[in-house]
């Protein structure tokens, strides 16, 4: 079967997240006012065959854990649509 | 005995000639080896030089951390032999977990490439052995995302245990501790953001990474040349 995964890699909390806290004091300068908590992270997303959704779950969460995402400093959310 | 370095570079890296003429000029021999030997023979010290390994591409050493010459890096790692990795190849280290923590942006998002001040840590590494406890070191560094980042547990332990080895005096882009290099438990395996290569005559600025490389090729010394294949 044929899944499509979707990653969103997103920094751990409690780890300084450089680009979000440039985009929070970037706002107001564009009249933006009352943004807090910026957290910028990054979406991956992918075709995967596998025999079902477990199998796809698994695979997709070893990728993230050895390549996709760095668990020192983030964390990865994996969704799985049937396609 | 001689001190016979693998500089190893992947597609991408760019200090590599630059680290080969830093330690032939302190008596050591030097060869740069690609990225795709699965074995390294005849060496008693390795370097990751500086660039952009297999483009940064996901995070900077992501990708390299496959690289079959990892798995020889790893073995002579484990086995005591001297590895050093510089800016891209700290970050290469940290993503293969031969060292603790990680590299994130800049503070502020920017490039940084300038002359810096950093304070020797702990002197029980191969890179600092020769030098003194607070002594100043002017190096340059060169990065994006040099930003070192660990938790306060991680700081605290690595802090105890000494394997703080530089500290930006002025700390230029974020870096938790101001840490700008940190080796493994045992010593042998230390990374930096700054370039000590790029220090090494008064006429560039700085001959301050003299020292720090003199250490390196000196434990090397220490050491009979080996053969060192994936565990």
């Amino acid at each position: 079967m044929k899944f499509s995964v979707h990653v969103e890699v997103r920094g751990l909390p409690g780890i300084a997240d450089p680009e979000g806290r440039t985009i929070e004091r970037a706002l107001p300068a564009l009249g933006f006012s009352g943004v807090s908590s910026v957290r910028v992270g990054k979406v991956i997303a992918f075709d995967l065959e596998a025999t079902d959704e477990g199998a796809a779950r698994a695979a997709a969460e070893e990728m993230c854990a050895r390549l996709l995402s760095n668990p020192v400093i983030q964390r990865a959310e994996v969704s799985i649509h049937s396609s | 005995m001689s001190a016979r370095v693998a500089v190893v570079y992947f597609p991408g890296s760019n200090c590599e000639h630059d680290v080969a003429a830093a330690v032939k000029s302190l008596g050591a021999e030097a060869e740069i080896v690609w990225h795709t030997r699965s074995e390294l023979d005849g060496f008693n010290a390795v370097i990751i030089p500086g660039g952009f390994a297999h483009g940064d591409h996901i995070r900077p050493g992501a990708i390299a951390q496959f690289s079959p010459v990892m798995g020889p890096i790893a073995t002579a790692a484990a086995e005591g032999y001297p590895v050093l990795g510089i800016c891209n190849g700290f970050q290469v280290l940290v993503e293969t977990g031969l060292l603790p923590g990680a590299l994130m942006r800049n503070d502020g998002l920017r490039f940084l490439c300038e002359m810096v001040t950093c304070e020797v840590v702990s002197t029980s590494s191969v890179l600092t052995s020769g030098s003194t406890p607070g002594e100043k070191l002017a190096l340059p560094i060169n990065h994006y995302e040099g930003n070192y980042t660990c938790d306060q547990e991680t700081l605290a332990q690595l802090v105890k245990n000494g394997q703080v080895v530089l500290r930006y005096c002025d700390n230029p882009n974020g870096s938790t501790g101001s840490v700008a290099g940190v080796r493994n438990l045992a010593g042998n395996v230390v990374g930096l953001m700054p370039h000590p290569e790029r220090a090494m005559e008064a006429l560039l600025g700085s001959r301050d990474g003299r020292g720090l490389l003199a250490a390196f090729v000196g434990a090397a010394t220490q050491l009979a040349p080996a053969r060192f294949e994936a565990a």
